[in-house]
């Protein structure tokens, strides 16, 4: 426990010297605030409170913001201790490489964790000074902060699988912001585009909501907006996916982190240093 | 008294190339054994299956009783790797903290351990800063914690000055004294003649040589050169006295085996005020140790 506690301590002292808390924070708390101040001419049309509102809005933006600080702190993680050679002496001492790999994991969360609450935290000061009402979405938006928190632990260990399989910083990062494309951008284009061609066919019904679940961003938004009373106030891939139960992308994004932490591991233990 | 190290005909291939082959060595508590060998002669290949940190083919190997990598072993084992690095953005004290912890010991050793290599004065300032002589002490601080058994230094002097270089050793002596066993590696017999017990050179995967200095000397039967500088005009009678001499310039060259010096210096003798000068050369270490590195070559 004290190697992972250890770890844990000087991964968060590195990125704080690294500015990564700093740049975190500082483009959360933006967004948000951004979000808060552009959401605020939509109520009245919709009738939902304030919060729910910039909750629904926040919601698409922690879908593209979360994986990306996810990312960017992880493809370094095992990359650059190859790189810089600090790996061989590491894996000398006593500690497991799951226990090393988890002490990364804590240290990065507990910054996306700050940054998460932060950002969230000023939308809803910003929401209840002008709409008193705006009490009744925060169930909404602490729903929104942990499966924030979870979709950024997936993404923290699929980082680290990245890094532990590329072995050099620059492919690391490479491979981190193609993923991103891939997973964030290109997989629900794809999806509408199989959607409009299918025209309401068996891959509609079927694969549709599977490869959605699949998606952990896309298990992320489902689950918040199907939960949330705003879900009407969202546009988009979720108003097809009704239809998919709020238990199954809730298994969705809480089985994605412990899975993306596993693959991260079997990784990891194929690096010889 | 069971080794702390043992190996017994370890291989290890990559590919088609053999990195280590047969190679069989045991290092006893307390023993401090210098590897010796050319870049890619198997050093930094056997010191890291010792770690565990890569795999070995065949044989068997045993440290600290336990199998390489396992955590038993790990817990037993220092290293330092050669040209230690560390993360930039810590500093020396906070690094060292952090290692401590690793192994399970107090953080609050960290400025002991510094002090005990010199670096005292630098532990608050970031290892960025720092001299490549600088990182070593913090490698080498490093493999002080706790009481390692076995000790696996991959060259560890470069980058260090000569008076540090002393001190290093001074370090080692008294580790050894406390029974932990040594095994660090260099490419110059020069650097770890007086200061080792034993010595094994690798040559390509092989072990080809092995013992103390004086073994080696002995083993090499390399010959004795003499120079030997006739007085004015006397050349040409010193030249007919030994024939097989090699003139160049104004001084002739000899050379035999240890076993026939003492003759060979009375013939020389024998020509009285005839000579000058006289200078006897020994081998020297590195032709020593050129001597086995090249016999494996062939």
């Amino acid at each position: 426990m004290t190697r992972i506690t250890a770890t844990a301590e000087t991964e968060f002292r590195i990125a704080l010297r690294n500015r990564w808390v700093a740049m975190s924070i500082a483009m959360m708390a933006l967004f948000a605030l951004v979000l808060s101040a552009a959401g605020s001419s939509a109520v009245g049309t919709i009738g939902a409170d304030r919060l729910s509102v910039v909750v629904a809005s926040l919601t698409s933006l922690a879908v593209y913001l979360v994986p990306l600080v996810a990312l960017l702190m992880s493809f370094d993680a095992i990359a650059g201790e190859v790189e810089r050679g600090t790996l061989p002496l590491l894996l000398t001492y006593p500690a497991s490489r799951p226990e090393l790999l988890l002490g990364k994991l804590l240290a990065h969360l507990a910054i996306l964790t700050l940054a998460v609450a932060i950002g969230y935290g000023i939308a809803a000061v910003a929401a209840l000074a002008v709409d008193a009402d705006a009490v009744a979405g925060l169930s909404s938006l602490w729903r929104l902060m942990w499966s924030s928190v979870l979709l950024g632990a997936t993404f923290l260990g699929i980082g680290y699988a990245i890094s532990a399989l590329a072995r050099r910083s620059s492919g690391a990062a490479g491979l981190a912001i193609g993923l991103w494309l891939g997973l964030i951008v290109l997989y629900d284009l794809g999806l509408l585009a199989a959607i409009i061609a299918d025209n309401g066919g068996y891959f509609t019904t079927k694969v549709f909501p599977a490869a959605l679940l699949a998606n952990p961003a896309d298990a992320f938004r489902l689950y918040n907006l199907a939960a949330s009373q705003a879900t009407s106030a969202a546009a988009g891939v979720s108003g097809a996916a009704n239809t998919i139960p709020v238990w199954a992308s809730l298994t969705s994004i809480l089985l994605w982190p412990i899975a993306a932490f596993a693959i991260a591991i079997a990784a990891f233990r194929k690096v010889t240093p | 008294m069971t080794p702390t190290l043992s190996l017994q005909c370890l291989t290890k291939t990559y590919g088609a190339q053999r990195a280590l082959s047969e190679v069989s060595v045991t290092v006893a508590p307390g023993e401090r054994v210098a590897l010796l060998g050319h870049n890619g002669a198997g050093k930094s290949t056997m010191m890291k299956i010792i770690l565990g940190l890569i795999p070995f083919d065949s044989g068997d190997l045993q440290v600290a009783g336990a199998a390489p990598g396992t955590a038993e072993a790990r817990r037993h084992v220092a290293y330092l790797p050669e040209n230690a690095a560390f993360h930039p953005a810590l500093t020396g004290l906070e690094q060292i903290r952090h290692y401590l912890s690793l192994r399970g010991e107090s953080p609050s050793l960290a400025m002991d351990l510094l002090q005990r290599v010199g670096l005292g004065q630098a532990a608050t300032r970031r290892i960025g800063t720092y001299s490549k002589g600088m990182r070593q002490r913090v490698g080498l601080a490093q493999t002080l914690i706790g009481k390692p058994r076995l000790l696996v230094l991959d060259e560890p002097t470069s980058g260090l000055d000569p008076v540090s270089r002393r001190d290093f050793y001074e370090l080692l002596d008294g580790l050894a004294a406390d029974g932990a066993s040594i095994l660090l590696s260099s490419h110059a017999l020069t650097e770890v003649e007086a200061r080792t017990d034993r010595i094994l050179i690798l040559s390509g995967g092989h072990l080809v040589a092995e013992g103390s200095l004086a073994d080696l000397r002995r083993m090499a039967a390399l010959p004795i050169t003499f120079h030997v500088s006739p007085r004015q005009g006397a050349m040409a009678e010193v030249v007919l006295a030994l024939p097989e001499a090699i003139a160049s310039g104004g001084t002739l060259t000899l050379s035999c085996q240890q076993d026939q010096k003492l003759r060979l210096l009375a013939r020389i003798s024998d020509l009285g005020e005839r000579i000058a000068d006289i200078d006897v050369q020994p081998p020297t270490l590195e032709d020593i140790y050129g001597r086995f590195s090249k016999r494996a070559g062939q």
